[in-house]
C-alpha cells in the first residue's frame, strides 16, 4: 500500500496535470503546516512546479509562533518555581531575553517530555515536587491536554496553557492585503481533529478554493491539481483530498473534550500580534490546574517577540522566504537559530537550512 | 510537533494500546480519544491515537487520485 502512495509513475502523471492546469497567470497557494513544508522542501516539489505556481508556507509551525511572552513566563516558572515540562522543540525557542534551555544551563528546572501523559506520570513520582505541563501546539495536540485536564491530574502539576487554533490564523491572513493567496492547502492532521466545517468559511465568505490535504509528496501534488482545477473552472469549493484521514466531523471525542476543558479566547501569535478567537483557556471549572492563577508570574520587563534583523514575523506568514532574510545560514543556522523559525524540526528556516532550498524552477 | 504516524494496534488494555510503528518500533498509546479495536490502523501524535484509519478509506485515496488523473 505504502508503495502506491509514493509512485513516481502517479507522480509523473499528476506533474503532467498540474502543468496541464497551470493558468497564464501567476497563482499562490498557501499551506498552514510545518510537515507540509517539510514534504515540499524534502521532495523538492517546488522546484517540479512550473514557474506560474508558488507555494509559500503560512503559519502551520506550532513552535514558531508561541510568543515570546509565554517562553518568558515558562522560564520564570523554570528558574523560581516549578520543573517546566514540555515537548523537545519548544525548549531551544528564544524568549525576549533568554531560552528555556538556557534557563536549564542558569539552573533552572526544565526537562523534555513526549506527550503530556508523561508529564502526569512524572508528576505523580514526585508528589512533593512542583511542575508545569507548558501545553504548546495547534488543534492536534490540544486533545490530549484536554484529557489529561479533565482525568483530574496530581495536585502537583498545573498547565501553562499555549494552544492555538488553526482557522482564526488564516482567516488574518486573507486580510494581509498586499499576500493575495489563491488558495489554502489545509493542515491534515489538524482537520482530523476538527472535521471540514470550521473551513466553510473560506469558499463561502472568502470565496477561496481551499483543499484538506495528507502528507505524502502525491497528497501536495493532488492538493494542487484540485485547487488549480477550481480555479480554471472559476469555482472555490471545499475539499477533501486526505479522506483517509479527516471525516467531515473530525473526531468528535477529541472535539468534545477541548469543548470541555477549554474556552476559546483571543491569542497573541509570534510576530503577528492578537489574533481573535485563535487560543484556547482552561474553563474556570479547571482554574485550579492554571499555572497563571496558581503562581504568581513576574515578568520584569514588556516581551520582546524578535531578535534585531529576525524576520521570522514576515517568514511565519509567507511574505518572504527565508533566503530572502539576510541573517539566514549567515548570523543564523541551525545550531545558532537568531529566530523561532529556525529552531523547529518544522520551522520554515530550518527546514530550508536542512534540505538546501531549491529555488530551481523548470521551464513551463 | 504535529506530526502524526500510522500505527497498527496489537492489544489493548483500558485505555492503553500496544502499537507497532513497522521497523520493530512497539510503543504504548493511549486510545481514549478513537474507538479503536485489535488490529486497526491508527494515527498517532504525541502518545495518543487521533484517528482510526482504514484500508477502505486509504483504496479510496488510491481511487481518488486515478480519477482526478482519467479527468480530461
Ligand atoms: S533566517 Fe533566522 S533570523 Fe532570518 S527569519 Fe529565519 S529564523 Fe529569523
Amino acid at each position: 500500500m505504502d508503495n502506491q502512495f509514493r509512485s513516481l509513475n502517479l507522480a509523473k502523471k499528476a506533474l503532467k496535470r498540474i502543468k496541464y492546469l497551470t493558468p497564464s497567470h501567476e497563482v499562490k497557494f498557501c499551506h498552514v503546516c510545518g510537515t507540509h513544508e517539510w514534504v515540499i522542501t524534502h521532495y523538492g516539489i517546488r522546484s517540479l512546479l512550473p514557474n506560474k505556481i508558488d507555494v509559500i508556507a503560512g503559519p502551520g509551525c506550532p513552535v514558531c509562533i508561541v510568543p515570546a511572552k509565554e517562553i518568558d513566563e515558562a522560564v520564570w516558572l523554570a528558574l523560581n518555581k516549578a520543573t517546566v515540562l514540555t515537548f523537545g522543540d519548544i525548549i531551544r525557542v528564544p524568549g525576549s531575553k533568554i531560552s528555556l534551555a538556557q534557563a536549564k544551563a542558569l539552573g533552572g528546572k526544565v526537562k523534555i517530555v513526549y506527550s503530556v501523559k508523561d508529564a502526569v506520570e512524572i508528576a505523580k513520582q514526585k508528589p512533593n515536587e512542583e511542575f508545569v505541563f507548558f501545553a504548546i501546539g495547534f488543534e492536534t495536540t490540544a486533545p490530549s491536554t484536554a484529557l489529561e485536564a479533565a482525568r483530574n491530574p496530581p495536585k502537583n502539576l498545573s498547565f501553562l496553557i499555549s494552544h492555538r487554533l488553526i482557522p482564526p490564523v488564516m482567516e488574518l491572513l486573507l486580510g494581509i492585503g498586499d499576500l493575495h493567496i489563491d488558495g489554502f492547502i489545509a493542515p491534515g492532521h489538524v482537520s482530523t481533529i476538527i472535521g471540514l466545517k470550521p473551513y466553510e468559511v473560506f469558499p463561502k465568505v472568502y470565496k477561496m478554493p481551499t483543499v484538506i490535504a495528507g502528507f505524502e509528496p502525491l497528497d501536495v501534488l493532488f492538493a494542487l491539481i484540485i485547487l488549480l482545477k477550481q480555479i480554471s473552472h472559476g469555482e472555490a469549493k471545499l475539499e477533501n483530498e486526505y479522506s483517509r484521514s479527516v471525516k467531515w466531523n473530525g473526531n468528535l471525542k477529541a472535539q468534545k473534550l477541548i469543548n470541555e476543558v477549554f474556552n476559546v479566547t483571543d491569542g497573541f501569535w509570534r510576530g503577528l500580534g492578537k489574533v481573535p478567537a485563535s487560543a484556547l483557556k482552561l474553563k474556570e471549572k479547571y482554574s485550579s490546574l492554571d499555572a497563571k492563577l496558581k503562581y504568581e508570574i513576574k515578568l520584569n520587563s514588556p516581551s520582546k517577540d524578535l531578535l534585531p534583523g529576525c524576520s521570522c514575523h514576515l517568514v511565519i506568514i509567507g511574505k518572504i522566504k527565508p533566503t530572502e532574510c539576510p541573517l539566514f545560514m549567515k548570523a543564523c543556522t541551525p545550531q545558532t537559530p537568531k529566530g523561532s523559525c529556525m529552531v523547529s524540526m518544522e520551522g520554515t528556516c530550518a527546514i530550508w537550512a536542512k534540505h538546501g532550498a531549491s529555488t530551481k524552477k523548470v521551464e513551463n | 510537533m504535529c506530526l502524526a504516524i500510522p500505527a497498527k494496534i496489537i492489544s489493548i488494555s483500558g485505555v492503553t494500546a500496544k502499537v507497532d510503528f513497522g521497523g520493530n518500533t512497539i510503543k504504548e498509546v493511549d486510545v481514549s480519544l478513537v474507538d479503536a479495536k485489535i488490529g486497526d490502523y491508527v494515527l498517532v501524535h504525541a502518545g495518543y491515537a487521533i484517528q482510526v484509519l482504514n484500508k477502505k478509506d486509504a483504496e479510496e485515496t488510491l481511487k481518488l487520485w486515478n480519477e482526478i488523473l482519467s479527468e480530461i
